[in-house]
């Protein structure tokens, strides 16, 4: 039995490892050269630290989990590969195609796996909802301070305003204060209000949870120990600067997350990080042809089985639950992947899981931006970072063509055109053009899932399965 | 200067560095610690925008950090589209930051 | 229902069209289905001429062939005969069309993007070089501006081109159009002449009227239907209920085979498969639409398996786009890694700096393919009431004037400008697909 398990996060890890006790061969690929995904980004291999753990929560979880995987028979670690295609099969589990090396360099060694089954772990990436000046350098995600931290031990900035929504905010401002920086405040845009509906609607369910939820609790004592002001029912609406950024305006938001008139005061800071949750990623689970639900998460059954034969998806890709959630849906995935009997401990998998993923998704539905936010941005207001889409454009070009495609729509606007592919703007760039589209394509469909040099893969093509094999048919150019 | 490298000797982490890697951007000469990516040494070197973007002339660096956003990308040696925030530095990395200049901007070429 | 809620199913139609100003109990004169190019193209010239036109489109406007390729206006890549009289007409006629439809529209509407860039053919071998260069002296013959010219001279077109070329055929007419905008363009167009187009909105079958004088339409499905009785086409049943038009233009593309056994009158409209790569902004290095000579081939055989040849060019925002793949493999979505190695290969033949530049997006569309490689136009001689305007295979963007025009000619009674015998369903390069399809119905 051979397993692919794609991303090594907590959720892969655990598949992974899951998979190897229950006896299968494995493959685990992840695009960085290290294991531990987001979750654990972690110091390069070059730099030595006592107490890494203090910057990390479940730091001896990962470190047990790497340990047993690096060093078990069955288990192929190929880290620095970055997956670009997923090739559905007339029978069979897809087809995975990555090529191997430094990142987007050319020349990169390919790879093409078959494997019985495969485990989606890819994860998800911040959502950050546009507003007037947030592509100004010093304007970041919360997750790259996070990541940046964590990697390098850089604060992305002295005096740090940190923004957006749900309870990732708390370990963001948590890394910024461990490196250096001062962070001057949390700004929740969910209102108090709602976040106590949204907590204590169902409390009987929330206790047992938060009782083994330390991830969370140590983020609030870690907030209250470095005196970080929290303030909910607020949102950055515009930050100010030539070319970078200096200050930002905070508003107070209404439960829909519009902006009061006359609640704006201004701050300055020389970086402003926001996010306003995660959007999953998932291009490789539509490329396997997954069903996605419609919350827009991959639907998988209670053995974590996406509606493909052969494969199972895990971690964020199936909801926004958390770190614990994913180790427990990793455990589940690779057991019944590697065709592994019930167990006891899997049925203790299950039913952790099961609490975390409840708790999880209802935090993140509390936080969950609500369309008000469309009423910050201004006309001139970037949309898509990478093509400079205003509002502006995309509401003149939506009335001009009074087109009903979302695909059409796009095409005219070039909103999600460019060579991040929609991933940061898709959602916001729907929510702004409406969702009375008769197409109904969404913005997360990307066939190839990374961009991948010609010359790559001009070397494979005409029969050549070496990578390095040129066809006489072709050639050099001179 | 904004972005700043936590020193080793203030790091909670306990953290020691290792020896420092040379690249250029530009011509410029920036060291860092080896296992940097190309995106923390230019910050840590106080450059916290090294793109124009194409249609309204604008500086961008890092927005995402985890190589989702390609605000960053730069040229390595001769290949265009680098993530910054992703690639590790090598010593002696030839680095230049990218002209995006859409063709209807920049009028036609050759005839 | 939210978007989250419309679900990811591209093909799945979701019933959720306007209300027409003018539908059932008055009916239309015509209804075009589809709402792609080529019935966006046909739904501007009936309506301008006076005709009562509904557009009836499954899913969305150009969300099928027409936003899945690269807005190719190509006289080059024809061979003289009925289809290159089609290219020749649209060639004059696209460069008007896009000024009148830039000053009815205004400066707020998205630029359709026009552009006569010219097209550079070359040979990447010795033994294409000759056939390139006949190619292009029949051509000339036929009206084409054809320029053969040496190698030296296409590199100065094209720097970057590889020197190794063999020949090389500058072609000054070859043109490209966005080809989303342009179909918006002309749809636009159309509603402001009183067209109403209903999206989301598919068609199941016929309403017919018996031959009977003086008999009220009658709807019947046409599996029902008896086929030896004289009857006559008075509109559609759709997802959204029947909608009456004396004329019913099948312009469906690759569908237009499906839409046509609805009917009741079958046709070999096949879909062949052909994907486009698209790079990263890059600075701008390739100045005209340049293609590798094995093109020629590739688009004029029925063979089903993979062919790829290399047409390139870049884009107004700096993306390269690089084509194209031929493939009958039916309506099979599914994006191989076979297919995007093999297009990337030959590009890199006829500009080798590509093989530093990176591919980010594929599109994968379905063009419609006729056994006699002519578009089908005009009225269908088996089904009075019902019309065909498909099968243009890869050239439906430049074509879809050319169509609109001859349609509009027939139904007007005026005399066409090209020849509609050529591309009428009872041609007799035809006749022998038509009974096997008929006899499969």
């Amino acid at each position: 039995m051979s397993i692919v398990v794609i991303g090594a996060g907590p959720a892969g890890l655990a598949a992974a490892r899951s998979a190897l006790r229950a006896g299968a061969d494995v493959t685990l690929l992840d695009s960085s050269d290290q294991l531990g995904g987001q979750f654990w980004r972690h110091l390069p291999e070059t730099s030595r630290a006592a107490k890494q753990h203090v910057l990390h929560h479940k730091w001896s979880t990962f470190e047990a989990l790497a340990s047993e995987i690096t060093q078990h028979p069955r288990c192929t670690i190929v880290t620095s590969a970055q997956v670009w295609l997923l090739e559905q099969r007339d029978q069979g589990t897809p087809r995975v195609h990555a090529h191997v090396g430094p990142v987007d360099s050319g020349g990169r060694e390919s790879l093409t796996l078959e494997p019985d089954a495969l485990i989606l772990a890819t994860g998800a990436h911040d959502r950050t909802l546009p507003f007037s000046g947030w592509t100004l350098p010093g304007v970041y995600t919360a997750g790259a301070a996070q990541a940046i931290a964590k990697s390098e031990r850089i604060a992305l900035g002295s005096r740090v305003v940190v923004a957006g929504a749900g309870p990732f905010l708390l370990p963001v401002a948590q890394s910024l204060a461990l490196t250096g920086a001062r962070v001057r405040g949390v700004y929740e845009a969910t209102t108090l209000p709602a976040l106590a509906r949204g907590w204590g609607a169902k409390p009987w369910k929330l206790g047992a949870a938060v009782g083994k939820m330390p991830e969370l609790a140590g983020y609030v004592a870690s907030h209250v120990r470095h005196s970080i002001p929290y303030l909910t029912g607020r949102a950055v609406v515009e930050a100010h600067g030539t070319d970078r950024v200096e200050a930002v305006t905070i508003a107070r938001v209404d439960e829909n997350w519009a902006p009061i008139a006359g609640s704006e005061t201004k701050i300055e800071a020389d970086a402003v990080c926001v996010s306003h949750g995660f959007t999953p990623r998932l291009e490789l689970a539509i490329a396997a042809g997954c069903s996605i639900g419609p919350d827009r998460f991959v639907e998988v059954d209670a053995r974590q089985r996406t509606s493909t034969r052969g494969v199972y998806a895990v971690g964020e890709l199936t909801g926004i639950a958390g770190a614990d959630a994913a180790l427990a849906e990793g455990e589940i995935a690779g057991h019944f992947a590697a065709r592994g009997p019930r167990s006891a401990a899997v049925s203790r998998a299950a039913r952790s899981r099961d609490r975390f993923v409840d708790f999880g998704v209802r935090l993140d539905a509390v936080h969950a931006p609500r369309r008000g936010w469309t009423h910050w941005l201004r006309d001139d207001t970037v949309v898509c970072r990478c093509e400079e889409v205003t509002r502006g454009e995309l509401d003149s070009i939506r009335s001009q063509t009074a087109s009903c495609g979302l695909r059409s729509l796009k095409l005219s606007t070039r909103a999600g055109l460019g060579i991040c592919q929609g991933r940061i703007c898709g959602r916001s760039v729907e929510e702004l053009l409406g969702d009375n589209f008769a197409d109904g394509v969404p913005t997360d469909r990307r066939p190839i899932v990374s961009p991948v040099r010609i010359g790559d893969l001009a070397g494979q093509a005409l029969g050549g399965s070496q990578p390095d094999e040129r066809s006489p048919e072709e050639p050099p150019p001179q | 200067m904004t972005a700043r490298r936590l020193p080793a000797q203030h790091d909670p982490a306990e953290r020691t560095d290792p020896e420092r890697v040379r690249i250029t951007v530009d011509g410029a000469e920036l060291t860092g610690p080896a296992g940097s990516t190309i995106a923390g040494i230019l910050l840590e070197n106080g450059r916290d925008s090294w793109r124009t973007t194409s249609r309204d002339s604008r500086p961008r660096g890092v927005f995402c950090g985890i190589g989702v956003c390609y605000d960053c990308i730069l040229t390595v040696g001769a290949e265009r589209d680098v993530r910054a925030c992703q690639r590790r530095a090598c010593d002696g990395d030839v680095v230049s930051l990218q002209e995006e200049t859409r063709p209807d901007a920049a009028g036609e070429g050759a005839s | 229902m939210s978007s989250a809620a419309s679900g990811y199913d591209a093909d799945r139609p979701v019933a959720r069209g306007h209300r027409a100003r003018n539908d059932g109990a008055t009916g239309y004169d015509v209804a075009v289905i589809g709402a792609g190019i080529v019935g966006a193209a046909i739904a501007r010239a009936l309506s301008r001429d006076g005709a009562r036109v509904v557009v009836l489109e499954r899913s969305a406007a150009a969300s099928g062939t027409s936003g899945q390729g690269e807005g190719n206006l190509l006289v080059s890549d024809k061979a003289p005969g009925h289809e290159l009289d089609l290219a020749l007409h649209a060639n004059r006629r696209w460069v008007d069309l896009s000024e009148e439809l830039a000053d009815e529209l205004g400066p707020d509407f998205p630029n359709i993007e026009f552009e006569r860039k010219g097209g550079l053919v070359v040979a990447t071998t010795d033994a294409g070089a000759r056939p390139l260069e006949d190619f292009a002296r029949s051509q000339a013959e036929a009206g084409v501006d054809a320029q053969i010219i040496d190698v030296s001279e296409a590199l100065r077109l094209e720097p970057d081109v590889n020197p190794a070329i063999t020949a090389a055929v500058a072609y000054p007419q070859d043109s490209q159009v966005q080809p989303v905008i342009a179909t918006e363009a002309l749809l636009a167009s159309a509603r402001r002449a009183g067209a109403d187009v209903r999206c989301g909105i598919e068609v199941l079958g016929g309403i017919f009227a018996g031959s009977a004088p003086g008999s009220a339409a009658t709807p019947s499905s046409p599996g029902t239907a008896d086929r030896g009785e004289h009857r006559r086409l008075t509109g559609v049943q759709t997802t959204a209920g029947a909608v009456t038009a004396s004329t019913v233009i099948n312009a469906a593309g690759p569908w237009a085979g499906e839409v046509a056994q609805r009917l009741g009158a079958p046709l070999p409209v096949r879909p062949r498969r052909g994907v486009v790569l698209v790079t990263t902004r890059m600075p701008h290095r390739i100045f005209r639409k340049v293609y590798d000579g094995d093109y020629f081939g590739a688009t004029q055989s029925n063979d089903a398996a993979l062919q790829t040849s290399s047409v390139i060019e870049s884009t107004a925002s700096g993306t390269v786009l690089i084509g194209s793949s031929r493939e009958q493999i039916g309506f099979d979505t599914r994006l191989r890694a076979e297919v995007i190695r093999e297009i990337a290969a030959k590009s890199t033949r006829v500009f080798p700096f590509l093989r530093d530049a990176s591919v980010m997006r594929a599109y994968g569309g379905f063009r419609p393919f006729m056994p006699d490689h002519l578009p089908v136009i005009g009225p269908d001689h088996r089904l009075e009431g019902l019309w065909h305007a498909t099968g243009h295979e890869g050239a439906g963007i430049g074509l879809s004037v050319s169509t609109a025009d001859l349609v509009s000619d027939i139904y007007a009674g005026r005399t066409p400008g090209l020849d509609a015998e050529a591309f009428s369903v009872a041609r007799p390069s035809l006749a022998a697909a038509l009974e096997t399809e008929e006899a499969a119905a």
